[in-house]
């Protein structure tokens, strides 16, 4: 059923091979195919962007008031690329060799490869487009490094890159929106999936501001709709990210690849209260400078300030001197837990470490006082200096940091804790980012395929804008090409009147049950499970016990759930309880592949399989496969296994020592 | 940070669409933790709205951590609240004393119509967008990122004007309702880079002209705008834009 379609041939050559040999539509034609793309973020924007520039009919849909909204934008760190521009050893091969390493060897090669190759392509395309990057004095290109690396390939606009990235993909959208390339339907939220004769012919949105449905065809359907780290309730994502396309697509057909694959992050600020509505990240980039530390007695309530250096335990330094605070997320996350779990913990919770930038202060501000020639400087004067170079570093990171806690980073250490950011699973895709559907393609954090069971830092803007500036254009070129005798189909077509029907009867039923217990409420309890059963650690017992009661939630959301207002308006409520409907499907599933998979790796870390020290424990023979799940009905799914063939990286246990 | 707990009231602008007249409803809250954002504390409310049967309050928000520009109220006379540089989302409850009479409105402009409530429709940024604020350039021609060297300066002086979130603060604090602090960030984003050159005049000419089209007022430069803005948009980009527009007027063909 899974025919992954990776061209033949050496590594090196199997995309340039594939542009090569992929089939092409004349531009007569192009204007003829209609493309339908939802989301529109870095991997959305760019495709529609890139697809309205050659000439195809683009139909975008966000559920923001505006593309520029989509949540690439709260991307901080940067983005990286195989640039080499540092002279440090970095190269094609190094970037993929690193992602596939990084991933825990659960990624396909040649999507890989492919990512890492068009890696310097993005850069320049988004210098063009007047995406001001950090730039040395010498006015090039500046860099800086990320976890899980030893060269600096990342490029970074301040803390706030995918702002950047995504205003310049935006504005190249609303180009090809102002030529007619592109048109652009912003609040409105796609529900399901027309297929006709097996292959995506179109979709249903519902327009937010009023509650129409609206039927949309299309010759091929692009789902660009990010992730589901919302699944557990508390995420770094934006309050309105969400499954829903993904999994109606699921639903009509299209396998799930991967769903237990959870990256948590490991720098956010700490959950403070019961309030809470979401988590917010400190960059990565913050662990090129701060350092990573807890006391080294339990349950030490002395201020940080009070605790001795010797006192100190810089655990990821010494855990792993290779790499120190720039380990991979996974595993920087697991050894704060560790800590934390032990009784190390800090702050009023103790579910915090502590970031500390003290040492760093020191360190630029003798090198400041060393260019301008200053001698017998004052700690005072050093400690002055050095702040303003962390300041235009990472000023706006320490800005929102204050904001959220009170305090001040510049002067007592960031507390820190792991959160849910990210997820590496998604739709299953071939090499062409199609799903198993014909003519349903999914891009960006909405595919499973590049990052394997744990992404890189700065990888996540790489992959989506490769995915819509650079791969995308030819694959869906590719099958385009045999659809040109295909006309547009009319939207009265029995295909489109029986899926609106589909959504129109499950927003009715959800409206009628008139229940006594809010959405969000729900919503919470679907997240403790799944943070406690299926997050960070997860176990047999846990998980078999998350989805029982997985299961009984579901049942009692359909009886219980209370939805004010009504279908024919602006109801933020409904909006959100299509949403989190699937995320408590979804939350099954995720809990399913992880008891399936008898293994750790990446981020999915199961407590019975780790090795004598604490670190993941593959397991090689048994699970080097992707698991792509088929839905067959209520609660109830089949396995299809996509053995991952390494042929030119051997795998070995990851080693950041 | 000593942390406490409040009770509020709250007047809140009702409105059920943009062709209905809104009004003022008073709300209480209590037991407010100051720890909480401004919004967490409009999801109590909404809660406790939704529990006892009634419409909860419509409002944009998304990445809650201020940057994606969606959050718009205007609390206490002031767009996004009482902190300097800071969104909605980003407001914190210890920003207010137990007993305090929290006022809070949606942006007012009539480019900017009620959608619902607190929510309103800011498209027309996207329009000027549209009419200019892009390079044009298609995918798969660029040279080189290195090739074009970009002094330091100039390069940051683009970023600080790119850093604008689109919020549409500068709109709501402007007396005019004028949206030059918007534009002129895009302009001077663009026209600070040397890859945005070839398009300098046409794209300020046309952005000007779309603002107009849209129903923004004119720029008497009192400079709220700058005061208020969430990224600290400073009003030099006006007066660059102003500089833009009139050498793209007197040099025009």
């Amino acid at each position: 059923m899974l025919e992954a379609k990776i061209p033949s041939g050496p590594l090196d050559d199997k995309w340039t091979d594939y542009k090569g040999h992929c089939k092409l539509v004349n531009p007569s034609n192009k204007r003829k195919l209609e493309v339908i793309i939802v989301g529109t973020g870095l991997a959305g924007a760019s495709a529609a962007a890139a697809l309205g520039e050659l000439g195809y009919k683009v139909k975008a849909f966000c559920f923001q008031d505006s593309p520029r909204r989509a949540h690439s934008i709260a991307a901080q760190g940067g983005i990286n690329a195989a640039k080499n521009y540092q002279n440090d050893g970095d190269s094609v091969f190094r970037l993929f060799y690193d992602t596939i390493k990084g991933g825990d060897y659960r990624a396909r090669e040649a999507n890989v490869h492919r990512l890492s190759e068009v890696s310097a392509n993005i850069i320049d395309q988004c210098v063009a487009q007047g995406v001001p990057f950090a730039r040395e004095y010498g006015g090039l290109l500046s860099n800086r490094s990320f976890g899980g690396t030893q060269v600096q390939r990342t490029f970074y606009a301040a803390g706030q890159t995918g702002q950047q990235l995504l205003i310049g993909a935006y504005q190249a959208l609303e180009r090809q929106v102002a030529l007619g390339n592109v048109t652009m339907y912003s609040r409105h939220e796609m529900l399901e999936v027309v297929t006709i004769e097996g292959k995506a012919r179109g979709i249903i949105a519902r327009d937010l501001v009023n509650g129409t449905l609206e039927r949309h065809f299309g010759h091929a359907v692009l789902l660009c709709s990010g992730g589901y780290g919302n699944v557990f309730y508390l995420s770094t994502n934006a309050m309105g990210s969400n499954v829903t396309a993904a999994w109606k697509a699921h639903k009509k057909g299209a396998t799930f690849a991967n769903p237990c694959f959870t990256q948590i992050h490991p720098t956010c600020i700490p959950v403070s209260g019961d309030h809470q509505s979401k988590l917010t990240l400190m960059s990565e980039s913050l662990r090129n400078d701060g350092r990573i530390w807890v006391p080294k007695k339990q349950g030490d309530n002395r201020k940080a300030s009070e605790i001795a250096e010797d006192e100190r335990d810089y655990y990821l330094e010494r855990r792993y001197p290779a790499f120190g605070n720039l380990v991979p997320r996974d595993v920087a996350s697991r050894a704060a837990k560790e800590r934390c779990d032990e009784g190390y913990g800090v702050g009023s919770s103790k579910q915090a470490v502590y970031l500390d930038f003290s040492a760093a202060i020191i360190r630029y501000g003798k090198i400041e006082a060393g260019k301008e020639g200053l001698a017998n400087v004052s700690e005072a004067e050093i400690i002055r200096m050095g702040k303003e170079v962390v300041k235009e570093k990472y000023g706006n990171l320490f800005d929102m940091y204050e904001k959220i806690t009170g305090e001040n980073p510049y002067e007592i250490p960031m507390r820190i804790y792991p959160a849910v950011h990210y997820t590496m699973g998604g739709l299953w895709v071939d090499y062409e980012l199609q799903t198993n559907v014909p003519g349903l393609y999914a891009l960006g954090e909405a595919n499973f395929s590049d990052h394997g069971a744990n992404r890189l830092g700065a990888s996540a803007l790489m992959q989506g804008l490769a995915d819509g500036y650079f791969v995308i254009p030819y694959t869906v070129g590719n099958y385009l090409a045999d659809e040109i005798y295909s006309k547009a189909i009319e939207t009265s077509h029995p295909a489109f009147a029986e899926a609106e029907k589909e959504v129109s009867d499950r927003i009715n039923h959800l409206m009628n049950v008139k229940g006594s217990q809010t959405v969000e409420s729900f919503h919470k309890r679907l997240g403790k499970i799944m943070w406690e059963k299926c997050g960070m650690a997860r176990n047999a017992k846990g998980l078999e016990e998350a989805i029982v009661e997985i299961q009984a939630l579901k049942k009692e959301f359909w009886n219980d759930v209370k939805i004010p207002g009504s279908i024919e308006e602006m109801n933020p409520e409904l909006d959100k309880a299509n949403r989190v409907a699937d995320f408590i499907e979804l939350g099954e599933l995720m809990c399913k592949d992880a008891l399936n998979r008898n293994e750790s790796c990446g981020g999915h870390f199961r407590e019975e399989y780790q090795t004598p020290d604490g670190e993941a424990l593959r397991d090689d023979n048994g699970y080097m496969y992707v698991a792509a799940w088929e839905y067959a009905g209520d609660s109830n799914w089949n396995l299809h296994k996509e053995p991952l063939v390494y042929d030119v990286i051997k795998p070995t246990q990851r080693n950041y020592k | 940070m000593e942390h406490y707990h409040m009770n509020l009231n709250l007047k809140v602008w009702r409105q059920k669409n943009c062709k209905t007249k809104g009004e003022f409803k008073l709300y209480r809250v209590e037991n407010i933790s100051s720890e909480m954002s401004f919004l967490e504390m409009f999801d109590v409310l909404n809660e406790q709205l939704i529990r006892d049967g009634d419409d909860p309050i419509t409002f944009d928000h998304d990445c809650r951590e201020g940057i994606c520009g969606a959050c718009s109220m205007y609390i206490n006379g002031k767009p996004h609240g009482p902190w300097q540089a800071n969104t909605t989302c980003q407001l914190h409850m210890r920003a207010f004393k137990d007993g305090d009479t929290v006022v809070v409105e949606p942006w007012r402009a009539d480019a900017f119509p009620v959608i619902k409530d607190l929510m309103v429709d800011r498209s027309a940024f996207d329009r000027i967008i549209q009419a200019g604020g892009y390079i044009s350039v298609n995918t798969g021609n660029a040279v080189d990122g290195n090739a074009l060297p970009i002094p330091k300066d100039d390069a940051d002086a683009s970023f600080a004007a790119a850093m604008c979130i689109g919020c549409g603060a500068c709109v709501a604090a402007c007396k005019n309702s004028s949206a030059m602090l918007f534009l002129s960030a895009k302009v001077s984003h663009l026209a600070l880079l040397p890859q945005g050159n070839p398009e300098r005049k046409s794209r300020v000419m046309n952005m000007v002209a779309q603002m107009d089209k849209e129903g923004f007022g004119a720029c008497t430069n009192t400079g709220a705008c700058e005061a208020t803005c969430p990224k600290e948009i400073s009003l030099t980009n006006i007066a660059r834009l102003n500089k833009e527009y009139l050498f793209a007027g007197l040099t025009a063909e």
